[in-house]
Parts: C-alpha cells; structure tokens; sequence
C-alpha cells in the first residue's frame, strides 16, 4: 500500500498539491490506553457477532470533500473515541506513528452503533468504515476495499459537485454490486448548491432527488441521520458460519515490530487465535498470533468471524507472502475454492531512479527493498546508465505513485535523486516476429545513435510499435468543451462520447495514448478550464502508432537518460527543444560541443555550446594565494556533482533540469511555455 | 590584496614561527611588502583592505601621520621573530591603498626601518605604487632619495568614461606623464597598471588605452581583466541592472589584443597579467610571491610566508596598531601548509609564468594530463619536452581548469587518462 506510512503531501503531475494519508492512516497502540473509550457492554464482541448487525461500508470522496472531518465525526457519535480524546482527523496520524515505530494501518475501523431511528431503533449494529484511496493510480486498491464493503457512502463537496476521480471509483462501487449511499458534504457553506448537485447526483446514480442526504461533517449536521441510513441501506453481509473459513486479505502491511499485518474481511467461517491459516495461492501457512479488530486502535480479540472485518499477525517477515486479493483459510479445515480476488496490477508508468551521488547507490538499494515491503505495487531492477551510472529501472502504477515513491525515497531515506523522464511500456514487433516490450527508451532497437549496440538488442527492421492507451473520463464546466477537445486532439485522443451531467456540467469519454497523458496532461488541462476539470483514466489496451525513438547526442554520444520514444510527429519539436534546453544548462568546456537529436542516424536537430575561453583569474599576488587556493578547492568540490558525457562535463543540475517533467518531455512539443 | 581574510589556525601573540619554517629562510629571495590601507576616496571596483579617512574617523593609532610608526614596529617585530635566521631583503614592495598619500619621507623612514632590521641585497628592488594624481615630479624625486628604485602607476585606462566608471580620479594623459616624471627623476624602473573589461569599454576604448601606455614607454606594464568582487559598488551596480557584467568572452578578446599589442611594442609576457621590456624589468617581488619564496607583509591585513607558515594581520589600521603598541604580534591567524598544500600552491602560481612548471612538481597522472593539455593547445610542445609546463597564449586564458586538469581536480580526469592512454 504505497500510501500507508505518511500522510505525505503529494504533487500531481499537473503540480497540483494534495494531501494524502487521509484515509490509510492508522491510530496506533497507545500504551495507557487512556483515552479509549470502553465499547458499550451491550455492543457485540468480535467473534461473537451476529451478521445480521454488520454493515461493511467505505466512502467514495474526492480529495479535500471531507472524508476525514466524516470519519471523526463517525468516531465521535459512536463513542469509540471520547469526546476530550478527539482531534481533527483522528485516523491522519501517521507521522506520530511512524516516530514511534508503528506501522499499523486502520483499514478498518469497527464503529459500534446502537440506532436511533428506523425498524433498528435501539439495537445495537457493527459498522465496519473500510478506507479507499481517492486517486486513480490506485484503483486497484479502491477494488480490493470494495471486495470487503456491501456499501459505499458516496461523498461529494456540496459546493464543487463529483470529480471524475470519484465517478471513476463509484462506477468500480456500482459494478461491484454495492448499494449506494448518495452524500452531499459541506452544507453549511455559503457557496454550497445542494439542490443542483443533488440533481448530478440522482442523476448519475439514477436515484431520487430526495435520496441524496446532506450532512455537514464540519458541525456534525445530518451524520446522525447518515449513521442509520447505513443500518438501514447497507445489506448485512452474507456468509456461512459453519463453512470452512473463507477471507479475502483486502491490505497487508509490514510493521517493524510485528512483521506483516493482514487486513481480512471475513466472508465464511472464522479465523481465531492461535489457528494455523493458509494462504491459498501461495499455500503459505503460518499460525496467528494475534488476531483482532480496530476500533480505532488495534483490540485483540479471539477471533473474528463471517461478515467481520480485522486483521491477522503471523509474525512473517515479507510482504508478498501475504499477498492482496489472496485468500485465508485454515490448514486444518481446508476452503476447497478460494474467493475471485483481483487482479495485481502491471506497473504502468517507468522511470529510472539514480542517486546524485553514486556512493548512494546500496543505501538507495536499500531503500526500494524497505519500501517495496509496504508498496508491493513497486517494481524496480538494477540498471546502469551511461550518463547517471548505476541506478534502478522502476515500474509504477501511474505517475502520482511514482512521485509518492520518489518523495518518500528522498524524504524517508536521505537520499537524493534524479529521476529520468517517465516512460510507458512498448511492445515493439520486428519483421522477423520477434518481440521487445521496451521498459526503457535505450531498449528501443535499432537505436543507432548508440556508439556501442548492447547485446542481445534485436537486430533488423520494426515492423510495428504498440503503445498503452487508456480511456479518459474527463468533468469538465460546458464552457470548456472546446478547449479540452483542442488539447486531447493535440494529444492524439479520439472522442468517444459526451453527456450533460447537468445543464453546465458535461462528462467527456476520450482514448488517449498513455504516453500522452503521463507528463503534463492535468497540467494543461487545468490550466485550460481555469482548474475545473477533473480526470480520470484507466488502462484499456494497446494501439499500434508511428513512433520513433529520438536520441540526444553530446559531442557525438548518445545521453541514454535522454533518450525518448515519441510520436513521429512530435520527434522534431521534441529533439529541438532538448537540445536548446540543454544548451542552456550546460556550462561551456573548454572545447565546442555540439548537441544533436537524433533519430537513428538521421540528425534532427542541432545545437552548439561554445568553447570556454576564459578561465583564469587575473591577479594572483602574495594576499591573493590562500584565497585562490581555497576557490580551487571549492571548484574541485563542485566538479564532484558533474556527471561525464564521453568528455562533457553535465551538471547533476542540467540532468534534473531537462528531465523535469512540469516542462519537458516527449508529451509535449517545442514552443510551449 | 582582498579585505576578506582567509579562516585560518590563531596565531601565537608573540608571532612565533617554528624552526623548520625559519631554517628554510637562508638561500632564498626574501622580501618585504608594506601595506599602506589609505585612499582618497574609494573606487567602486576596489575590495582591497583601504580606508578613506572619513571611513577611519577620529580613531586613535590608525591615522597616516601615525601609521609609519606602527609599520616600524612591526618592522621591528619581525627582526625579533626571525632574529637569527633573518636574512637581508631583496625586495621592498610598497602597496595600498594609496602609500603615496604618505609623504616620501615617511616611506623612507619605513625603509631605513628594514635596513636597519634585515639589511637589503646590493641592487635590492624597491618599489611603489602610485596614484597618477597623488604624486609630482618633485614627490617622485623625492621618493627616488629615499632609496626608492621602482614605481608603479595605475593608469587602469587612457578613456575618460572608462575612467569615470571605476572611480579613477587622474585625466587621461596624467599616467603617461608621470612616467616621463619618474624617468627623470632618476627611476629605472617604471610599471603602468592597466585594466580592461570594464562595463562601456570598447575594444577601441581598449586599443588607445594600449597605444598611450607603450606611447609612454614604461619597462613593465600590468594588464588585468576587471574582477567584479562582491561587496563592492561596481557588484551592486550590475546586480540592479545598471551596469553590464564584464562577458568572460569579451575578456577574453581583450587580453589577446593586450597580448598582441604589448608583444608587437617589445614587451614578453613572463606572467599571465605581465609584461616587460627585458627579463630584467620583471618585477622581482612579485616573482617571489609566484615561486613560494618568503616575505614579511607589513601592515594591516598584509600576508606573510615563511617556509609554509602563512598568515595575515588585524585587517583594521586601529585594531592593528593596537596589537603593535601592546607589543604583540599584529597576526590575525595563520596556516601551516602541508607538503601537498605546498605542491598545490607551486602548481597553481608558477604555471603562471613564462618559465613555467617543472614538471617534476606533477604526479603521473598529472604529467599525463599535461600532456593531453599540449596536445590540446594549452602548454608549449617543445618546453613540456624539456620539462617544463608553459602555457601557449590560449593556455594562459584557461589557466585555472589546466591547474585543475594537472591537479586531478577535473571529473574529466578519467577520461583524459583515456585518451592519452590511447
């Protein structure tokens, strides 16, 4: 789960800055246990739980429409944190955490609520607030909690209506078979339009007006009302108790201390301490040692049974040995058929990851192994580059993954890093049949600007190259439609349809190459609709498409960190750009160099640093002699951060600079900005 | 000399050197220089450890009718800390500042000072420094009585505007009088100092310039590419866009033109910023601080070198004269050079001159790098043949990456092994 440790603050690729963690987060253990209130007597005890009375849930929202602030107030009403205990987004504490050395996620919290209104007046039920992340790279993980929910509370800012983030992940909810709880948040403000964003609502859902509830999760309006609609809607979880045990692991995380912590939700029979379990695809087996539920700190119990939600300790030390969507059983009464998981998801974005300073190369080695512990989603394999020596080639689920990744590397681990462009993954057919899935630009065969062909490249002709596409959702105000239309066209997106949300809101359905949209799309999206549109996509296939790689030579040879695959009709503005861009970042040598963008030996574009003339201080007299020498020695010290080019001195500088992704790179042509 | 000082180890107050630096004293060029911290007015290009007597004020011990007293006694101080191992100066070098704003007389009794002191060789160097507007024909006599041998002038420029950006106060023509001034006066060795690259200077501006200073006819001329030092006036001025930064390739440009010039008058570079009539019109002071000889620098924020022990005094005139009258040694710290310090600095100043390094000096990989660097176009063939490093005139404009390149400084040092390996 790569969001789990920190709430970290996360830039979209469109620099969008959102705060993240809001819903992974996990209270900890608290030692005094001081301020934990005592679940009321009457409530049902983990284990001992009727089905009847669970109602598994999680809520759909958007960033900043309020989860949180809901999930407090959820807290409070039902007693499980006191009242003088509470603090604003009481499940957001990871940094405490992670001071502490606990890793413990609340995935689920168990919120026992005895309900005051409807035909369950005054019984007591079990609610299960399961947490899905928000953002699209991870709607692998949104399924996964879904699998564990009956219901999903679909929360949306009264003021600003659904994201198609939101809409995305809804539409996972619907297919899902789940029952749907329209909420619209933040009534109280002033700018709120709950009449017209209930019609989007009722509309899109296809529900009645008068279903869509309007709570104010800031001042605790409606959440009473919304707690008994869910005792009310959500369907009780249907399971045998008597079958033997069935559970699907929904999260898995590693706790220093404790090794993995599982998240099951329960579905037949029951799992109980000090019970031998069996992984059923990987046939792993372990004996619990602790089972339990969170409520909203992690309570042990004797065992958690059909319809319950909890987690599991084995004491295993590696992630992947309890792997999400896999099922738990119990070695000594045996599931025959384990429950349909998901499907694990192919990284889709690339990059490689170099440390500035090569020295940093194991601690960085170090630390993806720490990291992929927790982020099972994170692939990554040694790489050399000729121009940022050795480093790691790292697959990801998107780009918002690949910059939590990067930030936690460089922020958790010390380190610092330079990130090549992100690329999408090719598959490449030669004339002879033969395959390549390129991963890496410099894979691209026939490169033959390269002074050395690596080994093993396939030789002969291409006869075509398949690049990822993927459907874009996009919401966007009426009065955009034009621009947006202009910016997917310019980015190779065909139109696929198009609805009135409402009289102003419209839902625009593109495929788009992923290639495309993997640099600055949200970016240019954003700042074309005055940032009102939303974006959504997911992987759809392959498209076959005219592209080339371009090469960028410095003084003859080929910057493997600079390569790029791009549209045939883009590799001219690409090469040209790059190399003005890097004229402009690299400091003149002593010699000319020239730069060149390539495609094959085919010379696109070029450009010329000229010669260093001058490099010498004029006066060097007896007062002068300490001061220069010093000056020398901090020179020596600021050659350590070049990188050679055959002979070209590059600065790590000129690296980040012309890799950044907010200005450059393959998605976007010359001439902009 | 910059204002800022180095950091560096405290000194002892007594100024005591070790005996190892003392024993390598004997056989050696040994000079004086003598720091005179005063100007008129300060020139916005100037980061040199001077005061105008209003930045002074009234403070007690730091004024110019005190201050050849306070030089004496550091004059003094050094007799006592070299005591046995002193030898006679072969060079007196007398820098500011402005010295001539003190009469001759007080130069000479400095002089006498460090006569009396260390003695000086037969035919010992001694020079001035001399603001074209500060002195006169009968200053210029005067100072050739009091023993002086040597002046040097900063003319900096022939052009007006030129003139009126670095603050200088002389009319154009004043530099090239004085020259005939000093001749008469019976001064066989006269310098123009030369500045070019500043902002609005012209490579014409530049050419008159040249043409009025071998018009002149000096034995020595200093030409030096404007170094824009922060905290000045002139820094400040090009950072808020008034004025342009000098363009590293205009410098360039202009050196060679100075290089051409002086070499079709008569004059041989024999230093990267000078050049003389005949070998023996070089400055023979400054070749000491080029070949790591020793010298004593008098005054405030002077630096001195003794047998790799480096330090520089109390930088303001009235923190120095305090230290003096209290009897204790003026240093304000101090650095002890290791062997490879010591080697660091030998490559670093006498690649500078035009008889170059001896390549004995450098490492393997370093003679490999100079090679590569001949076979670049910056050291001479046929000298790097007979040992010694000596820069082509391009070498001299890329000096420092070619000291870096010999140092092994260079990220691109593996490289170049490769190559000349190959």
């Amino acid at each position: 789960m790569p969001l789990a440790l920190v709430p970290v603050s996360v830039r979209l690729p469109g620099g969008v800055v959102a705060a993240r963690g809001m819903m992974n987060d996990v209270p900890p253990t608290r030692p005094n246990g001081s301020s934990v209130p005592v679940a009321p007597a009457s409530a049902p005890q983990p284990g001992h739980t009727d089905p009847a009375l669970i109602r598994n849930f999680c809520v759909i929202a958007h960033i900043d429409h309020g989860k949180s602030t809901l999930a407090d107030r959820m807290l409070q009403l039902t007693g499980v944190v006191e009242e003088r205990a509470m603090r604003a987004q009481y499940l957001d504490r990871m940094d405490i955490e992670r001071e502490r050395g606990i890793t413990i996620k609340s995935q689920a919290v168990r919120l026992p609520w005895q309900a005051t209104a409807g035909a369950g007046t005054g019984e007591t039920y079990i609610l299960n607030l399961i947490d899905t992340p928000g953002h699209v790279d991870f709607t692998y993980e949104v399924s996964r909690s879904l699998a564990a929910c009956e219901g999903a509370v679909l929360l949306v800012d009264a003021a600003q209506g659904i994201e198609a983030q939101t809409l995305a992940n809804l539409y996972l909810a619907l297919d899902a078979d789940l029952h749907i709880i329209p909420v619209l948040n933040k009534i109280d403000l002033p700018s709120a339009q709950p009449d017209k964003y209930a019609a989007e609502l009722a509309h899109i859902i296809g529900c009645d007006v008068s279903d869509v509830l309007r709570v104010s999760a800031k001042t605790g309006e409606g959440v009473e009302h919304l707690l008994n609609e869910i005792v009310a809607q959500v369907p009780a979880p249907q399971g045998e108790a008597d079958a033997p045990a069935r559970a699907l692991i929904f999260d898995s995380v590693y706790d220093t201390y404790r090794g993995v912590v599982t998240y099951i939700r329960v579905v037949d029979g029951a799992i109980g301490n000090r019970q031998r379990v069996l992984m059923m695809s990987t046939k792993a087996s372990h004996e619990t040692l602790e089972v339990g539920v969170i409520s909203p700190e992690p309570t042990r119990s004797e065992s958690i049974s059909v319809g319950e939600v909890g987690y599991i300790m084995t004491g295993v030390k590696e992630v992947r040995q309890s792997r999400v969507g896999d099922t738990v059983t119990l070695a000594g009464n045996r599931a025959e058929t384990p429950l349909a998981g998901y499907r694990h998801p192919n990284p889709m974005v690339y990059a490689g990851l170099y440390p500035v300073d090569g020295d940093d190369y194991p601690d960085l080695r170090d630390a993806l192994d720490k990291l992929q512990l927790n982020d099972a989603a994170l692939l990554y394999e040694p790489e050399t580059s000729g121009a940022l020596g050795f480093g790691f080639r790292c697959g990801f689920l998107g780009l918002l993954h690949m910059e939590i990744v990067r930030e936690r590397l460089e922020r958790e681990f010390n380190l610092d890093l330079i990130s090549t462009a992100p690329n999408v993954v090719y598959r490449v057919v030669m004339e002879d049949g033969g395959e390549v899935v390129v991963t890496n630009p410099s894979e691209f065969p026939g490169g033959t600007g390269a002074p050395v062909q690596q080994s093993g490249m396939p030789k002969g002709k291409i006869a075509e190259v398949h690049e990822p596409v993927v459907r874009a959702t996009i919401l966007t105000p009426a009065d955009f439609i034009g621009a947006v239309m202009e910016l997917c066209q310019s980015r190779r997106g065909q139109l696929q349809g198009m609805d009135y949300l409402s009289t102003d809101r419209v839902e625009m359905r593109y495929t788009l190459p992923l290639a495309e949209i993997v640099f600055d799309f949200f970016d240019a999206l954003k700042s074309r609709t005055r940032g009102y549109a939303s974006l959504d996509y997911e992987p759809t296939g392959e498209q076959a498409a005219d592209l080339v790689k371009v090469d960028i030579l410095l003084h003859g040879d080929t910057v493997d960190a600079f390569s790029a695959i791009v549209h045939k009709d883009k590799a001219y503005s690409y090469g040209v750009s790059m190399a003005q861009k890097l004229k402009e970042l690299i400091p003149r040598q002593q010699f000319e160099v020239p730069i060149q963008a390539a495609i094959g030996s085919r010379i696109i574009a070029r450009e010329s640093i000229r010669a260093i003339r001058k490099d010498v201080l004029a006066k060097c007299y007896g007062g002068d002699i300490t001061r220069k020498r010093k000056l020398l020695e901090k020179q020596k010290e600021g050659k350590k951060r070049m990188k050679m080019v055959g002979r070209v001195e590059v600065p790590q500088e000129a690296f980040v600079a012309a890799l950044s992704t907010t200005d450059s790179g393959p998605g976007q042509g010359a001439g902009k900005k | 000399m910059p204002s800022t000082l180095p950091d560096g180890d405290p000194a002892p107050r007594d100024g005591a050197l070790p005996p190892s630096a003392l024993a390598e004293l004997a056989g050696r060029g040994f000079g004086i220089y003598v720091h005179v911290p005063f100007c008129v007015t300060r020139c916005g290009y100037c980061d040199f450890n001077t005061y105008t007597a209003e930045e002074l004020g009234p403070a007690p011990g730091a004024s110019r009718s005190s201050y050849a007293d306070a030089a004496i006694a550091e004059v003094r101080l050094a007799g006592d800390v070299l005591g046995e191992a002193r030898v006679p100066a072969s060079t007196v070098f007398v820098g500011g500042g402005t010295p001539t704003l003190l009469p001759p007389e007080d130069l000479g009794r400095i002089l006498r000072a460090v006569e009396s002191e260390f003695g000086l060789v037969e035919g010992a160097e001694v020079t001035t420094e001399a603001n074209p507007e500060s002195v006169d024909r009968d200053y210029l006599e005067r100072l050739r009585a009091q023993g002086f041998t040597r002046v040097s002038f900063g003319m900096q420029s022939a052009r007006p505007h030129v003139l009126a950006t670095l603050d200088r106060q002389h009319t154009p023509g004043r530099p090239e009088q004085c020259v005939q001034e000093a001749r008469a006066a019976g001064f066989a060795h006269v310098n123009l100092d030369l500045i070019y690259g500043t902002p609005g200077e012209s490579a014409a501006d530049w050419q008159a310039s040249l043409d009025a200073a071998v018009a002149a006819g000096p034995d020595h001329l200093s030409a030096y590419a404007l170094i824009v030092e922060e905290g000045t006036r002139l820094a400040a001025q090009i950072r808020r866009g008034m004025l342009a930064a000098p363009d590293d390739d205009v410098l360039a440009d202009r050196y060679l033109q100075a290089d051409e010039t002086l070499t079709r008058a008569g004059y041989e570079w024999y230093e990267v910023s000078n050049w003389s009539r005949q070998p023996g019109d070089r400055c023979a002071h400054n070749l000491l601080y080029w070949t790591g000889a020793n010298w004593w620098g008098i005054g405030p924020g002077a630096h001195s070198h003794v047998g790799g022990v480096r330090w520089w005094n109390a930088k303001h005139p009235a923190a120095y004269a305090d230290r003096l009258a209290a009897g204790a040694s003026p240093a304000h710290g101090r650095e002890t050079l290791d062997t490879e310090t010591r080697r660091v600095e030998q490559i670093m100043l006498e690649l500078r001159l035009v008889d170059g390094l001896d390549t004995g000096a450098l490492d393997p990989a370093g003679v490999a790098a100079a090679g590569v660097a001949a076979r670049d176009g910056l050291l001479q063939p046929a000298a790097l043949a007979a040992g010694h490093a000596v820069l082509t005139t391009r070498g001299r404009l890329l000096a420092d990456a070619l000291v870096r390149r010999l140092l092994g400084w260079d990220v691109s040092d593996e490289a170049e092994a490769t190559l000349s390996a190959s």
